[in-house]
C-alpha cells in the first residue's frame, strides 16, 4: 500500500453522542493521519470509548459528520466500517469462542472453494497471520474457549490484521498481553504504520504511549482537550490535562480520629493471573477506596471476597476471625456478615420483573421468615423500613422494579444489602450512571454506615468520589496494590500518577500481567 | 505458555497435540455418541435370534429414519441457540400432503381445493413415476418453506424461538387435521416398497441395475434405502451447509451473538436459514413416513413425541443447547441410540410401559457428561452466563 504519510485520513467534525441523559461526546472535532500512530487519552468516562465506537460503526453520532479518506462516510454497522478498512480491536474481545482460531480469523470473509469455505486454505491463512504477528504457537485448530486470554487477544489481532486495514484502531489492545507478546505487537504497528496505515491508539499504560504514539489527543468530560505531537507536553502536563477542573461536588465531612481496629482484614489475596498479593485492612468505621483504571483487579478482589471465585489463596478475617466464604450465600452468612453491591445492576443486583419489594426482601429472607414461610408481617415492615432509609421514590411497592429511575433502582440494590445487617460492605462502582443528587445521598449514607461501625471497601471509577468519600484509598495496577494514598496524599494528581503507575513503569520492563475484566 | 527463552525441546510426536487429537477432543460429544450407538447396536445383534441379517438392518432403518430427520431438524436451531417446537407437527403435515400428492394413478393425481362453496382445480400431477418425483420435490417445498415461516416469524417478528415454533407447529397440525381429519390416503405401492427395503428391492423395483442382478451390485444389495438416504442427506446437505458461510453464522449466532454482530456475520439470514434447512429435514421425515405407513395421519401425541425425541437425540448426540457447538451428524446418532433402547424392549420382551423410565435415565447420563465442565469453572458467576 503505497499513502502519503501524515496526510489526514479519517477526519470527525462536530460529533456529539448522548446516551439518555448522560452526555458522552460533546461536538468533538479529530483527525487522526496516514501513516501514524496515534493515542487518545483520558480518564475513565471521557469518551474514547464513544469515539471509536463511532469511528467503527458501532453506534451512531447524534449530530456531526464523518471523512474517510476525503469522502463524507456513515458506518450503520461494524461490517459497513469493515468494509471501509476501519478495523478495530476491541476491549471486550469480539470472538466466537466455540469456533477454532482459523475460523474466527476469517469470519467475515472466508475463502471459499466452489461456494464453500476451504478449511485447508483457511488453515493456511490463520498460520500466515499468526506468523506474521509472532504466534506460530497457537494451533489454529484450537477453539478460542481453550486459550488462555492472554493468546485469545492475538487471535484478535491477527484477525483484524487479516481484514487489512487502512485505519486500524486498539482500544486497550495489549491490557490482557504478556510483556513477549506486547513487543510484537510493536513491531507490527511499526510495519504497519510504515505501510501508511493510520492507527488510533488508546492505552492506559502511559510509558506505552511514550514510546509509541507520534501524536497524542486527551478528551475529558466528551470534550477534545488537546492534540500534541510526540515530546511537546510532559507527563505532568498531560496528567493535568486529562484531570481538568470539574465543579466540585458536596462531600460529608470526615471524621479526624486515629485509624479503628481491622474488621476485615486482607492478607496475601491471589486468584488466578489477576490478583496478586493483595494485603490491605478496612478499619470499623472505615470507609476504604480502590482506585485505579478499570480493570486492574479491583472487580476481581471485590468478588474473591464475596465468594464467587474459586481457588482463592490468602486469608481474610473479620473482627481477627478467618472467614473463608465459598458463595455469595457463605459470604452474608450472620456469622461472616458481607454485602456486595454488585456494578451490574441490571443483571447482578436486580431481578427486573419482580417487584421493588421482593427485591429489597430476597437477600434477607432468612431473616424474615418463619421456618419456610416467609413472615408477611416482618417483610412488610422491612421492606418499608428500606424505602424510607434510602429515601426510594416509588409509587407502589409491588410494581416491578424495572419501572423505577437507574437512581432509585441503584437505591433498592443497596438498600436490600443494608437490610441484612452487614458488617462489612462492598460496593463496586455503585454510583455510575446515576444523577448528582442521588450520587450525593450515597454519599452521605455511606459516611452515616460507616459511623454506625461498618468496614466498607468502596471501588469507584471516579476519583473525585474517592477523594471526597474514602479515609484510604488504595490504588490497584495489574491485580495489585501499588500505592496506599491518605490524608494529605489523597490527592487527584497522586491517584492519575498511580493509576498509570508512572513511577513504576519507568523502572524494569515491568511484566505486564493479565490483569483484564472479571 | 509462552515463554520462548525455554529450550525448545525436541520434536517428538506427542499425540494430544495432533490434529487428529484436537478434533477428537473438540468432538467428544459426537465420539460418545458413536461409541455408544456402536456397542449398543452390536449387542442388540448378538442378542436378537435373527441378528447380522438385512431383514433387521431393514427394519431398524425403517424405523430409525424419521427420527433421525427430525432429529437432523431440531439440530440446526438449536445450534443457533433456538429451539424448534413445531418439527414433528411440521412433519406430520408434509406425511398429510404427501398421503394426497404421492398415490401414483396412473391417470395422474389432480390437486383440488375444496373451501366451503370454493372448488378449485389447482394443477394436476402426471401419473407414474414422473408424477411421484414431482410430488416428493413438492412435499419437501412444503416442509422447507414451513421452515422459512419458522424463520421469519422468529426473525422478523422478534419472537422467541420456542414461543414462536409453539405457535406455528399448531398451525401445522391444524393444516394437517384440515387434511386428515382421519388416517388415511394412498402411496404408490412401488414407492412404498422401493424406499423401505433393501438396496437390492430398490433397483428391481426401478429397473436399475439389470434389475438388481448386476454382478457388482450384488455385495451392496443387502444395504436398506433408510441408511443410504440418511447418508446421502447428511453428505450432500448437512456437510455442505456445516461448511458454507451461513453455516459457519450459524454457528457463531448461537456460539456469541454480539462478537457474531461484530464481526459483520448476517445474523438475520443465518437464523432464516437454520429453520428453513430444519424445514427441509423435517419435512424427509414426514415424506418417510407416509411412504413407510403408506399413510397420512394428523397424529397429535405422535407429533409431540417426535418434537420431545428430536430433543434428546439432539442432547445426545453431543449438541449443546446453548447452541454453538455440535452438529446434525451427532444427532443421527442420539436418534440411532434412542431407537435401538426401544428395539431392546422387543427382544427381552419387558413391558412398553417401562421405556419412558429407562431412555429417561440414559438421556440423564447423557447431559451429566456435557455438565463435568462446569466443575473446572473458576469465576462461579460465569456459570450464569
Amino acid at each position: 500500500m503505497v499513502a502519503p504519510t501524515g496526510e489526514d485520513f479519517l477526519v470527525l467534525a462536530g460529533i456529539s453522542k448522548r446516551y439518555g441523559g448522560v452526555r458522552a461526546l460533546e461536538n468533538v472535532d479529530f483527525a487522526c493521519a496516514r501513516g501514524k500512530i496515534h493515542a487518545v487519552l483520558g480518564e475513565n468516562g471521557a469518551g474514547k470509548s464513544t469515539l471509536i465506537k463511532i469511528a467503527a460503526g458501532v453506534v451512531q453520532p447524534d449530530a456531526g459528520h464523518m471523512r474517510l479518506d476525503g469522502n463524507a462516510v456513515s458506518f450503520a454497522s461494524p461490517s459497513a466500517a469493515n468494509a471501509a478498512g476501519v478495523v478495530c480491536i476491541f476491549q471486550e474481545l469480539s470472538l466466537l469462542p466455540d469456533l477454532s482460531v482459523a475460523d474466527n480469523i476469517s469470519i467475515a470473509a472466508p475463502p471459499r472453494r466452489f461456494g464453500l469455505i476451504d478449511a485447508k486454505a483457511q488453515r493456511r491463512r490463520a498460520e500466515a497471520l499468526l506468523t506474521e504477528i509472532g504466534c506460530e504457537d497457537v494451533n489454529p485448530l484450537l477453539r478460542v474457549r481453550d486459550l488462555p486470554l492472554s493468546r485469545r487477544q492475538m487471535v484478535e489481532i491477527a484477525k483484524a490484521l487479516g481484514q487489512r486495514p487502512r485505519l486500524l484502531i486498539l482500544d486497550e489492545a495489549t491490557s490482557a498481553l504478556t510483556s513477549a507478546d506486547v513487543e510484537r505487537v510493536y513491531t507490527m504497528l511499526a510495519r504497519l504504520k510504515a505501510e501508511g496505515v493510520a492507527i488510533l491508539y488508546i492505552s492506559h499504560r502511559m510509558h506505552e504511549v511514550e514510546a509509541l504514539a507520534d501524536r497524542a489527543s486527551v478528551f475529558r468530560n466528551g470534550r477534545h482537550i488537546e492534540t500534541f505531537e510526540k515530546g511537546a507536553r510532559s507527563t505532568a502536563e498531560i496528567v493535568q490535562l486529562m484531570i481538568g477542573r470539574d465543579i466540585a461536588t458536596q462531600y460529608p465531612s470526615k471524621p479526624r480520629r486515629p485509624r479503628p481496629q481491622p474488621a476485615l482484614r486482607i492478607e496475601n489475596l491471589s486468584w488466578e493471573k489477576r490478583l496478586d498479593q493483595i494485603s490491605i485492612d478496612v478499619g470499623a468505621g472505615e470507609i476504604v477506596g480502590l482506585g485505579g483504571l478499570d480493570g486492574q483487579g479491583q472487580k476481581t478482589l471485590l468478588f474473591a471476597l464475596f465468594g464467587v471465585l474459586r481457588g482463592v489463596t490468602g486469608t481474610v478475617s473479620v473482627n481477627g476471625r478467618p472467614v473463608r466464604p465459598g458463595s455469595p450465600a457463605g459470604a452474608k452468612a450472620p456469622g461472616v456478615g458481607i454485602a456486595l453491591v454488585p456494578e451490574d445492576r441490571k443483571t447482578e443486583g436486580l431481578m427486573l420483573p419482580m417487584s421493588i419489594a421482593d427485591n429489597l426482601a430476597i437477600a434477607s429472607l432468612d431473616a424474615l421468615s418463619n421456618g419456610p414461610f416467609v413472615n408477611r408481617v416482618k417483610e412488610r415492615r422491612a421492606v418499608e423500613g428500606g424505602i424510607s432509609r434510602l429515601q426510594i421514590k416509588v409509587g407502589d411497592k409491588n410494581d416491578a422494579v424495572s419501572t423505577l429511575s437507574g437512581g432509585n433502582q441503584q437505591k433498592v440494590v443497596i438498600a436490600k444489602w443494608l437490610m441484612t445487617q452487614p458488617r462489612i460492605v462492598l460496593l463496586n462502582d455503585p454510583t455510575r450512571g446515576i444523577d448528582v443528587g442521588t450520587k450525593q445521598e450515597l454519599y452521605r449514607l455511606m459516611r452515616e454506615l460507616a459511623d454506625q461501625g461498618a468496614a466498607i471497601l468502596f471501588y469507584s471509577t471516579d476519583y473525585d468520589e474517592l477523594i471526597g468519600c474514602c479515609d484510604r484509598v488504595a490504588i490497584m495496577y495489574d491485580g495489585r496494590i501499588v500505592r496506599e494514598l491518605e490524608g494529605a496524599e489523597l490527592t487527584e494528581t497522586n491517584i492519575v500518577a498511580s493509576s498509570l503507575n508512572i513511577d513504576a513503569a519507568s523502572s524494569a520492563a515491568a511484566p505486564a500481567r493479565v490483569a483484564a475484566h472479571v | 505458555m509462552s515463554s520462548a527463552a525455554e529450550v525448545p525441546a525436541p520434536a517428538r510426536f506427542r499425540f494430544e497435540d495432533s490434529s487428529l487429537a484436537i478434533k477428537l477432543r473438540q468432538n467428544v460429544g459426537l465420539v460418545t455418541a458413536i461409541a455408544l450407538f456402536c456397542v449398543i447396536y452390536l449387542l442388540y445383534h448378538v442378542a436378537h435370534p435373527k441378528g447380522f441379517s438385512s431383514a433387521v438392518l431393514v427394519q431398524n432403518g425403517d424405523e430409525i429414519f424419521t427420527l433421525a430427520m427430525v432429529a437432523m431438524a431440531q439440530t440446526v436451531p438449536v445450534l443457533a441457540a433456538g429451539l424448534d417446537l413445531s418439527v414433528g407437527a411440521l412433519m406430520t403435515m408434509v406425511g398429510c400432503f404427501a398421503s394426497y400428492l404421492l398415490s401414483g394413478a396412473p391417470e395422474g393425481t389432480p390437486i383440488n381445493l375444496d373451501l366451503g362453496g370454493l372448488h378449485l382445480v389447482l394443477a394436476t400431477l402426471p401419473g407414474g413415476t414422473t408424477g411421484l418425483i414431482v410430488g416428493m420435490i413438492l412435499c419437501l417445498v412444503i416442509g422447507t418453506l414451513a421452515g422459512l415461516l419458522n424463520g421469519c416469524v422468529v426473525v422478523f417478528g422478534r419472537i422467541q424461538p420456542i414461543i414462536a415454533t409453539l405457535a406455528t407447529g399448531a398451525i401445522y397440525i391444524g393444516i394437517a387435521l384440515f387434511l386428515r381429519p382421519q388416517p388415511g390416503g394412498k402411496i404408490d405401492d412401488d414407492l412404498n416398497w422401493a424406499m423401505t427395503n433393501s438396496l437390492g428391492d430398490f433397483a428391481s423395483t426401478v429397473h436399475i441395475f439389470n434389475d438388481g442382478a448386476a454382478p457388482w451390485f450384488a455385495p451392496l444389495a443387502w444395504i436398506p434405502v433408510p441408511f443410504v438416504l440418511i447418508i446421502l442427506i447428511a453428505a450432500l446437505v448437512w456437510v455442505p451447509f456445516r461448511r458454507s458461510v451461513t453455516g459457519r453464522a450459524v454457528y457463531a449466532v448461537g456460539s456469541a451473538e454480539g462478537a457474531a454482530y461484530m464481526s459483520g456475520l448476517p445474523i438475520e439470514r443465518a437464523k432464516i436459514a437454520a429453520f428453513t434447512l430444519g424445514g427441509f429435514f423435517a419435512g424427509c421425515g414426514g415424506l418417510f413416513l407416509a411412504i413407510q405407513t403408506s399413510s397420512g395421519n394428523a397424529d397429535l401425541p405422535q407429533a409431540g413425541a417426535y418434537t420431545l425425541n428430536s430433543i434428546a437425540s439432539v442432547v445426545i448426540g453431543g449438541t449443546s443447547l446453548l447452541g454453538g457447538s455440535g452438529g446434525a451428524i451427532g444427532s443421527i446418532f442420539g436418534a440411532m441410540i434412542l431407537r435401538v433402547i426401544s428395539f431392546f424392549f422387543r427382544i427381552f420382551d419387558i413391558a412398553p410401559l417401562l421405556q419412558p423410565l429407562f431412555e429417561g435415565i440414559i438421556l440423564l447420563a447423557a447431559v451429566s457428561i456435557g455438565a463435568l465442565r462446569m466443575l473446572r469453572v473458576r469465576n462461579t458467576l460465569e456459570l450464569f452466563r
